[in-house]
């Protein structure tokens, strides 16, 4: 299978890539690690007419603390994130998903800020950072522009760029001590999109939880953001009662459907059993951390 | 647009649409067709390379891409007339059946192997775990990239395994493609 025809450019530097893309608007496409935008193009599911190829950009392949954050450049492939120990260390969350990415052939190919980008709502990435509050660097020929992921993720395969926009990197608030987080997917197989996926992270200060995150992947037209049951978690002490009362709330949140990989009740019960064991996955993180 | 490759340390050179897949600039541009297309949707492995030191999967690149980049193919697992450990290994543990998913496992089982000549079945389980055997041989799979990580990487490749025969039966296939 072949992509429609297209023009084709490799810029080296970020202005002149952000002045291409000034000049194409809505024809131009960026190309990344093309790992869903090239099968989309095969399929003519997309027929950009002109593709930019940053992967000779240098600099975009950054893994760096920012201000307190962690910032993840747009060059950043999945196997990148796996392999990190900055990562691990910064966040427990990014750590625990980065391995149920795709497949390893894909990862060491594909990028997180491409798929933060792409906003497929069985993407694992931005259920993880919906639960963290991240943020996505945009930049365009006039500079850069710092969009809350909740601004960013709009719709299903939509987010909230504007034409000459491109994503270069994508950050988390760093850990603190007291933070635990984890990442729990069923797939029928390794590489399959997720049944369920469910990102959640928790931050606890003396007994109380004081930061809550809940995300949920292929349970909706787009990443969900469990926000009752985030709400319910911060200021409580943990218990299994807060804990399921939070998970059924994120199940009644999402919004499944029934579909080759099983019936929307299946799902939204795969959705709040997860949140209960995602959630004491994180605690047990915190106690063991002491 | 012209492409300009290293691969399996040879440099080579086409000129190619935008549009041109990896693994058809290898198979058509190249005539190197031991890499093979499978499902062409990025599922199977079967169109796996080593792209500048990663396994990578060719059906879902661009050659243009690839441009300037360093190559390995089946091709190039054998080393001086030398069968390759790794394909001693699946020779011997009958690591193929059909043979069409193997140019892809053998090529990440090599580069598994070289960050890690001593993996254990869970490690390699995970590492092909991007490639499908439609003739669900992974047991023998498995087995072939233990064995190749486990000293064989450091004996004598080939001797007593037949493999001076393989190479001269390689040699043939690839004088009658030619």
């Amino acid at each position: 299978m072949y992509p429609a025809p297209f023009d084709y450019s490799a810029p080296t530097t970020l202005e002149e890539a952000t002045a291409l893309l000034a000049e194409l608007g809505d024809e131009g496409r960026v190309l990344a690690g093309g790992q869903s935008l090239l099968p989309m193009m095969k399929l003519r599911l997309a027929s950009p007419t002109h593709l930019v190829d940053i992967n000779r950009i240098p600099g975009l392949d950054r893994i760096e603390q920012v201000n307190g954050h962690i910032q993840i450049g747009a060059l950043v492939r999945h196997a990148d994130v796996v392999a990190s120990q900055e990562i691990s260390d910064a966040s427990p969350l990014i750590a625990s998903t980065a391995p149920w990415v795709a497949d390893p052939l894909v990862r060491n190919r594909g990028t997180l800020c491409g798929s933060v980008a792409h906003c497929d709502p069985e993407g694992d990435w931005n259920s993880v950072m919906l639960a963290l509050g991240a943020e996505v660097v945009a930049t365009s020929r006039s500079g850069e522009r710092v969009i809350p992921i909740e601004e960013f993720v709009v719709d299903y395969f939509t987010n909230s760029l504007q034409s000459g926009e491109m994503v270069t990197a994508v950050r988390v608030p760093r850990a603190d001590a007291g933070t635990g987080g984890a990442y729990l997917k069923l797939e029928r197989k390794v590489g399959d999109y997720a049944t369920v996926g469910v990102a959640t992270h928790l931050r606890m200060e003396g007994g109380t939880i004081v930061e809550a995150g809940i995300g949920l992947t292929s349970v909706g037209p787009r990443n969900i953001k469990a926000r009752e049951a985030e709400a319910m978690l911060v200021g409580q002490a943990p218990s299994p009662e807060l804990f399921a009362e939070a998970a059924r709330a994120a199940a009644a949140a999402s919004d499944p459907a029934s579909d080759v990989r099983g019936p929307a009740e299946y799902k939204r019960a795969v959705v709040e059993a997860y949140v209960r064991r995602g959630l004491e996955t994180c605690l047990g993180q915190i106690s063991e951390e002491g | 647009m012209q492409v300009d490759v290293t691969i399996n340390g040879e440099s080579r050179s086409a000129d190619v649409e935008p549009r041109t897949l990896l693994v058809d600039f290898i198979r058509t541009h190249l005539g190197l067709t031991g890499t093979h297309i499978g499902c062409d949707t990025t599922s199977c492995g079967a169109c796996t390379v080593i792209l500048d030191g990663k396994p990578v999967k060719s059906c879902t690149i661009l050659a243009v891409q690839a441009h300037g980049s360093e190559m390995r193919t089946v091709e190039g697992l054998r080393q001086n007339g030398n069968l390759h450990p790794i394909q001693v290994a699946f020779k011997e543990h009958h690591g193929l059946q059909c043979g069409f998913c193997t140019p892809g496992m053998m090529l990440v089982g090599a580069a598994l192997l070289e960050r890690n000549p001593t993996p254990t079945e869970e490690e390699i389980r995970w590492e092909i775990s991007g490639n499908l055997c439609r003739c669900t041989g992974y047991m023998n799979i498995v087995e072939a990239i233990k064995e190749a990580g486990a000293g064989r990487a450091g004996d004598a490749i080939g001797e007593d395994l037949g493999a001076a025969e393989s190479v001269a039966a390689l040699d043939d296939m690839e004088e009658a493609h030619a």
